[in-house]
């Protein structure tokens, strides 16, 4: 078993990493397995439903105490390092959790992504799969979901999520620079009339 | 099978039509891989419609930007990645482009017609191929001749001399720009694919044996290219001996063919005055048309010229100077002659009913007086003998004289509007083809020649012209004109030129083909080879048909 794991942590990009606890259209928030094992910001997950892959980008991340009433507290004064205050504090993993919301860009049917939202959001307790690299590469031969990212309502900015969904996805494409500046030019026409947004952008994908 | 359009390549593609009219013409959009620096005025350019392909002409190219704000806050360019992203999205180029031709399918060949509609929006705009041209132009053959290549292409454009020289045409430019290198081109051509026969009136002696080219440099002229079916005629022997040329004959001009009519298109060069003009259409009228000019240098300048005057009702003074000037202007030219030897316009007719292309070298006389009144007068005549032949001929094609071309240069002083209307030029320039006689005329100032010929010119060939009114008068009179200004204006100065009119299915800019050169002469022959093979092929066909 243990070593199985292992495989699959070197395979993180196909682990399974956690399970939807909220779900709708657009976003769906997941509990991480792990603690602090959170997909990257902007990183492909998906959830599947039987039927159909739901793809997300993880647009935040959040770690927090497991009862909403009661905040952690601070434990490590005396303690040499922080691993430490893990290993004097078994009970730590259980009161804690790491969540992660991803906002949905897409879905898989088949053997074929779409760029639109899905017919139905994912299940609670879907399980999340990070997206692996072919698969984004896949996903991300079109760059239509950037019309639905740019003018989304996240609680984080917007243009920083599209920035580093990019990055990620420019890792899994050959030709990684032809992939950054076709995926700039749509930015280009989004951003018409807001060229300083488009600059900012710009600025954080350029390879 | 049906030829369809194929898809254009995305090597070729340049853009996509965004807005246009018919009347101002289209816009494209550059694609982002398309750098406005590569577009050039004047490039040949294909818009491939759903139903139809439309050849165009670049006639503009500008700059545009996705938004006000982009300019004022210019992205950071510096960096490669910024400036490959932004190019083609927030800033781009911009193509006007005159769509000129239209190109459909029927029954899978292309059928070309003026254009009457636009392209739907977003056709894809690419640069013409060396098959586009073809369709419009054609190839290289009995008709054809292969004048230049189009901006930026390897492929041919030909002209269709027959058209050509089925009306009158023009070669234009400013001094220095190689219209005397055109005008030899298209008269070897119009030799060459026998389209008509020439008559050149050659003020420099560049069209005969040698001209000069660049610098200095001597190329052929058509005498060295078809041997006998040049004939070579001179005012001037003596030039012809001394540039080792000689001429097949030699051509004077007697008293008797002066007529008043000439004497009033040298008024500029004469520097005569209204009234002396108007003495000498008196004289004309005393004396006979061909009798005036004898018997008024025979006239005594005492008593005898009195008398005249007294006779004529004319003020003394006015016949005095006008004598004066004549006999100091005119009759010293040394081709004048009070009685001719020989008749040089039935000579020279007799070569152009033969097929014989005639070049009239003025050696030194290359003075404008002598020029226009030998041009004069030897068009005159010979256009009368046309008339009468082509009447005669009575609409059976196989008597009709053969199309002649006159070739005149400077031709703003045969044609301005103080003269147009009386002289022979004007009428042939006017009555077009219907005598079988059409003129090439070559001219640094279109501006000065009549509205009213100008607009007759079939087929105009225009060097870079950079005065307004010049370029103005070129383009007068043809539709859509206005949007080639641009192109006009920014030709090269050294072998390029604009083809417009009857002769080229649509405007084009070509560079003109090499002469000078060996291998340009030894095309030349080969083309005239596979002529004279071919139409001793016809002949003989012709010959078992009977």
């Amino acid at each position: 078993m243990g070593q199985e794991m292992g495989q699959r942590m070197s395979l993180r990009t196909d682990l399974r990493i956690g399970e939807v606890i909220e779900a709708s259209t657009t976003t769906f928030v997941a509990q991480s397995y792990e603690l602090h094992q959170a997909p990257d910001f902007g990183s492909f997950v998906r959830v599947s439903d039987g039927a159909i892959d739901v793809v997300g980008i993880v647009c935040y991340a959040e770690t927090c105490g497991v009862d909403p009433g009661r905040r952690p507290i601070a434990r490590g004064k005396d303690e040499a390092d922080e691993e430490d205050i893990y290993r004097n504090n078994p009970e730590l993993p259980e009161l804690l959790r790491t969540e992660f919301t991803a906002v949905v860009v897409g879905f898989r049917e088949g053997s074929g992504f779409f760029q639109y939202l899905p017919p139905r959001p994912p299940r609670i307790h879907g399980f999340v799969f990070c997206c692996a690299a072919h698969e984004v590469m896949e996903f991300t031969r079109e760059l239509n979901f950037l019309h639905a990212l740019i003018d989304a309502n996240l609680r984080v900015s917007v243009d920083e999520l599209i920035a580093a969904a990019l990055r990620q996805a420019s890792a899994t494409h050959d030709l990684e620079r032809a992939f950054l500046v076709s995926a700039g030019k749509e930015l280009a026409t989004l951003l018409i009339n807001d060229v300083n947004r488009l600059n900012g952008i710009l600025r954080r994908i350029k390879p | 099978m049906m030829r369809e359009w194929e898809d254009i390549p995305l090597a070729q593609r340049l853009g996509i039509i965004v807005a246009g009219s018919l009347t101002e013409g289209l816009e494209a959009r550059l694609d982002s891989s398309a750098s406005v620096e590569d577009m050039a005025v004047g490039r040949y350019v294909v818009v491939v419609g759903q139903k139809r392909k439309f050849f165009g002409m670049i006639t503009d190219v500008q700059l545009g930007a996705s938004s006000a704000q982009i300019t004022v806050a210019p992205p950071d360019v510096s960096d490669p990645f910024v400036a490959e992203v932004i190019a083609g999205t927030s800033t781009f180029g911009t193509l006007k482009i005159m769509p000129m031709l239209s190109v459909g399918l029927e029954d899978g060949l292309p059928s070309i017609q003026p254009v009457k509609t636009v392209p739907s929006h977003f056709s894809p705009v690419a640069e013409a191929t060396e098959e586009d041209v073809f369709d419009v132009f054609g190839r290289e053959d009995g008709m054809h001749f292969y004048i230049g290549k189009p901006l930026d292409m390897e492929t041919r454009v030909c002209l269709n001399l027959p058209r050509l020289v089925e009306r009158s045409s023009g070669v234009f430019g400013k001094s220095g720009t190689g219209k005397t290198f055109l005008t030899r081109l298209l008269l070897i051509g119009i030799a060459q694919k026998d389209a008509a026969v020439n008559l050149v009136f050659d003020m420099h002696n560049e069209y005969g044996h040698a001209g000069t080219w660049e610098g200095g440099k001597t190329v052929k002229g058509l005498k060295p290219l078809f041997q006998s079916r040049v004939a070579i005629f001179t005012l001037d022997p003596e030039s012809s001996r001394a540039r080792g040329a000689a001429a097949d004959a030699e051509v004077e001009i007697g008293y008797d063919q002066v007529e008043p009519q000439d004497v009033a298109m040298l008024q500029e060069a004469l520097d005569l005055s209204s009234p002396q003009v108007e003495t000498v259409y008196q004289l004309g009228r005393v004396f006979g048309d061909n009798r005036w000019l004898a018997e008024f240098v025979q006239i005594e300048p005492g008593v005898e010229m009195e008398d005249l005057a007294k006779r004529l009702g004319l003020n003394l003074g006015t016949l005095q100077v006008l004598r004066r000037k004549i006999e100091t202007r005119l009759v010293s030219l040394p081709f004048l002659k009070p009685e001719a030897v020989d008749n040089s316009v039935k000579r020279i007719l007799e070569c152009l009913d033969r097929g014989t292309h005639v070049v009239l070298e003025f050696g030194r006389q290359a003075r404008l007086d002598a020029y226009i009144l030998v041009a004069n007068i030897l068009t005159r005549r010979i256009h009368e003998r046309y008339v009468v032949r082509k009447e005669e001929a009575q609409g059976e094609k196989a008597r009709e004289p053969r199309p002649l071309v006159i070739t005149i240069e400077e031709a703003h002083k045969f044609l301005n509007p103080r003269v147009a209307d009386f002289t022979i030029f004007g009428t042939i320039a006017r009555e077009m083809r219907k005598y079988n006689v059409t003129l090439l005329i070559v001219d640094q100032r279109p501006s000065s020649i009549a509205d009213e010929i100008m607009s007759q010119i079939g087929t105009r060939i225009t060097c870079l012209l950079d005065d307004e009114k010049d370029i103005s008068a070129v383009l007068s009179g043809l539709p859509g004109a206005d949007k080639l200004r641009n192109v006009l204006a920014k030709l090269d100065s050294k072998q390029q030129a604009l083809i417009l009119g009857h002769a080229a299915p649509m405007p084009v800019v070509i560079r003109t083909r090499d002469y000078g050169t060996q291998e340009s002469y030894k095309e030349l022959l080969n083309a005239e080879g596979t002529r004279l093979r071919e139409k001793a092929i016809k002949d003989l066909e012709e010959l078992f048909e009977s």
